[in-house]
């Protein structure tokens, strides 16, 4: 199976691991992971304002060249995904922010007919967690692991349509498929500060020491995450146990790493 | 001032696509909301602002700076407000105007260490700058 795959600014830089595990373990599951050409950055935040056209253009592009080799648009990122899947959906549903930006791609015409997934879906929905268990060559067994899904994984819900929003299960179902013990805590959906790291960092720690607190006081030894800046905060900010990414023990596992 | 303030707010509500009206004053989306403590205006506050046509105080206010876009409200809100789109389009009133940007990139270098992620300084820009 090939899939189209955004990585994002971050993951060819500061989150090398990220990108890396996610493309080895893939292979190993039996799936190629093809860059779009000149990819841009998808900008990090969502903008929410209609009138934003000039911001989505760089999502836009990445989505129709997916549509073009009729693949499924795959993101790891956090932001990436969160910012591509609701432009996606600003496409589909909003006529007037889509004729807009279709302006500025014409003669092309784009309007939402990609289908964008995270690589967290790819596993559970293409590739299907059973199989992903079947191909464990070193399990997990033992550790004890909270899912950090933080805000950009599922919110707005009515978009992402990923997960429960309120009381999420995919990371903690791939745990389980990789043989650790999912830790459930009460912040796992809660904002690490985000951004705000440059603006107010006192904010950031206070946020970010509320989640790692939250995971440690449930048993946990570990914290996995999808999203290069929540993995900053947290361990920025002194969190007591490790902060790995998801991609980093699925290759572990799957015997890649 | 007056009508200015009027042309104002209904450009925020167009601009966010937001009806301030349907808010029933629950407050769900200021108790959720993680930067709560650092708004001197919160999202439930905002909502009835922008209702009521008293937007001037929000546009002078660090609350825009505040907002993390975590989208816990807009996904709390039993009535389907969506506060932080509102926030979004307050904020861009101010920041679209000329020399109005919060974040300016000579400023840059001493807000990070080597380890902050791109995600971080792309996000923020394109929240606090234009």
């Amino acid at each position: 199976m090939k899939v189209s795959y955004f990585p994002g600014c971050t993951l060819r830089t500061k989150a090398k691991d990220l990108d890396k595990y996610a493309r080895d373990s893939a292979l190993a599951l039996g799936v190629t992971m093809e860059e779009p050409d000149n990819w841009q950055c998808c900008g990090g935040v969502f903008t929410t304002s209609r009138d934003e056209i000039a911001t989505k253009l760089s999502s836009v592009r990445a989505l129709m060249d997916a549509k073009s080799k009729d693949q499924i648009l795959v993101t790891v990122c956090s932001a990436c995904h969160n910012v591509i899947k609701q432009t996606n959906h600003a496409m589909q549903t909003d006529e007037e922010f889509a004729s807009r930006v279709n302006n500025y791609i014409a003669p092309e015409n784009y309007n939402g007919e990609a289908r964008v997934m995270h690589y967290l879906e790819l596993l559970r929905d293409e590739i299907g967690f059973d199989k992903v268990k079947e191909k464990v060559v070193n399990s997990l067994s033992g550790k004890k692991i909270a899912a950090y899904y933080g805000c950009l994984l599922l919110r707005p819900n009515s978009v992402m349509k990923m997960d429960d929003p309120e009381n999420p299960s995919i990371i903690e179902d791939l745990i389980t498929a990789l043989g650790g013990e999912a830790v459930v805590y009460p912040q796992r959906n809660e904002c690490c500060g985000g951004y705000i790291a440059l603006e107010n960092p006192e904010a950031a720690k206070t946020r970010s020491n509320t989640v790692t607190a939250s995971a440690a006081n449930a048993g946990a030894e570990m914290i996995v995450t999808a999203c290069p800046l929540c993995k900053y905060n947290l361990e920025k900010n002194g969190s007591e146990i490790p902060v790995v990414y998801f991609t980093e023990l699925l290759a572990e596992a799957l015997g890649v790493k | 001032m007056k009508k200015e303030l009027e042309a104002i707010q209904s450009e925020v509500i167009r601009r966010s696509g937001v009806n301030p009206k349907k808010c029933m004053r629950c407050g769900k989306c200021s108790g959720t909301c993680p930067a709560y403590d650092q708004m001197e205006y919160h999202p439930h506050q905002f909502v009835y602002m922008v209702e009521s046509g008293d937007i001037e105080p929000l546009l002078k206010s660090d609350s825009l700076y505040q907002c993390l876009t975590c989208f816990a409200c807009v996904d709390r809100c039993p009535r389907g407000v969506e506060p932080a789109k509102l926030v979004e389009a307050v904020r861009l009133q101010v920041v679209r105007r000329q020399g109005n940007n919060h974040l300016k990139t000579d400023s840059i270098p001493a807000l990070i260490d080597e380890d902050m992620p791109q995600q971080a300084l792309v996000s923020a820009l394109r929240k606090y700058s234009k």
